[in-house]
């Protein structure tokens, strides 16, 4: 005789409809009643009552009344909700017929809102592997200080529901090695991201955007032990694009590169998180910056792609406008262009030219990369004018070709500058390819901005990765 | 209020420093350039003063300062020589 297991709650109308049923299952030696909600239900049988609910979660129930046939420990038959044709199949057996014959069922207990997270914390403990620590009569909010893995901003208390409830933001398995974070270059798992997402405040959601940003600094190319530990300026900033940019609120358009949007804001701050808390980077350890940035908190937004006429950035890197990607650069803070007169793309572009001049110092060429954050304002200069982003880009590096006689050391009353002996040459401000334009911004404002990037770039430091997020 | 551990969980292994020298004469001390500017001014100073205690030099170079010196050029300078000076410059 096969064991029966059916899994009922009271509150449901159609566990209610097939009371007769259950009574005359109940009556067989082999079956075991699991009441989720009551011990009397139905009445006057013997029910298990699965208070905690450890056995319904640990059967995977997720619709009641569930009807599972078991023989010799193995499942054999599942059926769910009422449908009294696959039931007597199943059983074998011939049901009343006062019923109605078929009735959907009712979302089971353990699937209430944030039950399943509940559970389990609760009950799988086996599938996070991180130490748990337990503080008593401390203010949780301070244990993140305490403890040393905060970036100087309250962190969100990691518990292991909260944990559990971002996993579900991904497919991935929380044990799957993302790679080794420097500068410790210690393994990294999904887990470990999940949990550092989760003291940054990010949603499930937010998930795969981080754990692609955290695969794409740890690519060779993107040098992230050299960027952490330089005493310049930088550290990674975060471009997202496709539609995961959109679909999970991130901010495109007015004050993207400020405040306000939780994506744009917890997105950089768990990459920066994961280094600190996984990678043992910290300032004053292996963190050497002089001065730093405010981006190095968080610097994550989104490319206004839909209202641009011209390739994404992600485009440019040979990806589909329906691939989502994240491009990480290694970039300083952002210096504003204001140009209110140009209405001609040669003039504004020369507008452009002379703000990129400056980067790092007037005087130094070949060091850092650069993206160009051009508003839809300025964006209109060149659409009226019909100038393809790759024309723009063409001519400023034609307008930052510099003589070297400009350049060299004491060349303006200046000492900083390249070698003598390059006086002759002329120069690009740029290494090539060391020139990104991305489109963003409110649509009032002739204002643009420049993201320089670390003064280490190309072979020597740090490219511009770009990497399709999977979920 | 049981939190879960978001660091790496390593305990870094307690390592004691190899003996010091006590004498330079005789000893192969490696000069190791990280590639900043300006790194070869100090370390042809510093190769002057040893040879003048009567120590062998040996010059080697990172490929770039931003990142990790390669294992093959440190198990190079560990096999080759008896000590060995990092120049940071700029």
């Amino acid at each position: 005789m096969p064991n029966l297991t059916l899994v009922v709650k009271k509150s449901c109308e159609t566990c209610l409809l097939i009371e007769p049923v259950i009574r005359l299952l109940a009556e067989l030696p082999t079956t075991k009643i699991i009441s989720q909600d009551t011990l009397d239900f139905a009445a006057d049988i013997a029910v298990n009552y699965d208070e905690t609910l450890e056995i319904s979660h640990k059967l995977g129930i997720e619709v009641v009344p569930t009807l599972i046939v078991d023989e010799d420990g193995q499942e054999v038959a599942r059926t769910h909700g009422w449908d009294r044709d696959q039931w007597q199949s199943i059983l074998g057996l011939t049901l009343t017929s006062d019923i109605p014959a078929f009735r959907p069922g009712c979302g089971s207990k353990t699937h209430d809102p944030g039950m399943q997270e509940r559970l389990a914390a609760r009950f799988d403990q086996d599938k996070l592997v991180s130490r748990r620590l337990a503080f008593e009569d401390v203010d949780p909010f301070e244990v993140g200080f305490d403890q040393g893995w905060s970036d100087g901003l309250p962190v969100i208390p990691p518990t292991a529901e909260r944990v559990f409830r971002m996993l579900a933001g991904t497919t991935r398995s929380p044990q799957e090695l993302i790679g080794s974070v420097p500068p410790d270059y210690a393994p990294c798992t999904v887990e470990k991201i999940a949990i550092n997402a989760v003291m940054a405040g990010c949603l499930p959601e937010y998930l795969p955007v981080v754990i692609t940003a955290v695969e794409a600094v740890l690519e060779d190319q993107f040098c992230m032990h050299g960027l952490l530990a330089t005493t310049y300026f930088s550290g990674p900033m975060i471009v997202v694009n496709g539609p995961i940019s959109r679909s999970i609120g991130m901010n495109s358009g007015g004050n993207a590169l400020g405040q306000g949007n939780r994506a744009n804001a917890t997105i950089g701050r768990a990459l920066q998180l994961v280094i600190r808390n996984v990678g043992g980077g910290k300032p004053g350890g292996v963190d050497r910056a002089a001065l730093g940035n405010p981006g190095k908190y968080t610097f994550c937004f989104a490319e206004d792609e839909l209202n641009s006429c011209w390739p994404s950035l992600a485009e440019d890197s040979g990806f589909a406008p329906q691939q989502s990607t994240v491009t990480v650069f290694a970039a300083d803070g952002m210096q504003g262009i204001v140009d209110q007169k140009s209405r001609t793309p040669e003039s504004l572009a020369r507008s452009f030219a002379a703000g990129l001049r400056a980067i790092g110092h007037p005087k130094m060429v070949q060091g850092s990369d650069a993206f160009l954050v051009i508003s839809p304002e300025h964006e209109r200069v060149f659409r009226d004018a019909n100038w393809q982003k790759n024309r723009l880009i063409d001519e400023l590096i034609e307008l930052l070709m510099i003589p070297g006689a400009e350049l060299v050391q004491g060349a303006q009353g200046i000492a900083e500058g390249i070698p003598e002996t390059l006086k002759d040459r002329t120069i690009c401000k740029f290494r090539d390819g060391g020139l990104r334009i991305v489109r963003a911004g409110g649509r009032a404002g002739l204002f643009s901005a420049i993201i320089a990037g670390w003064g280490a770039s190309g072979a020597i430091g740090s490219v511009p990765v770009t990497k399709e997020i999977y979920t | 209020m049981e939190m879960l551990d978001p660091t790496s969980e390593l305990t870094p292994e307690g390592r004691q420093p190899l003996a010091r020298l006590t004498d330079l004469k005789g000893k192969r001390v490696a000069l190791l350039d990280i590639s900043k500017p300006r790194g070869n001014v100090f370390l042809d100073r510093i190769e002057d003063l040893l040879k003048q205690h009567g120590a062998e030099t040996r010059r080697y170079k990172k490929p770039t300062f931003t990142r990790v010196a390669p294992d093959t050029l440190r198990q190079e300078i560990a096999g080759d020589c008896d000590a060995v000076l990092e120049a940071l410059a700029d």
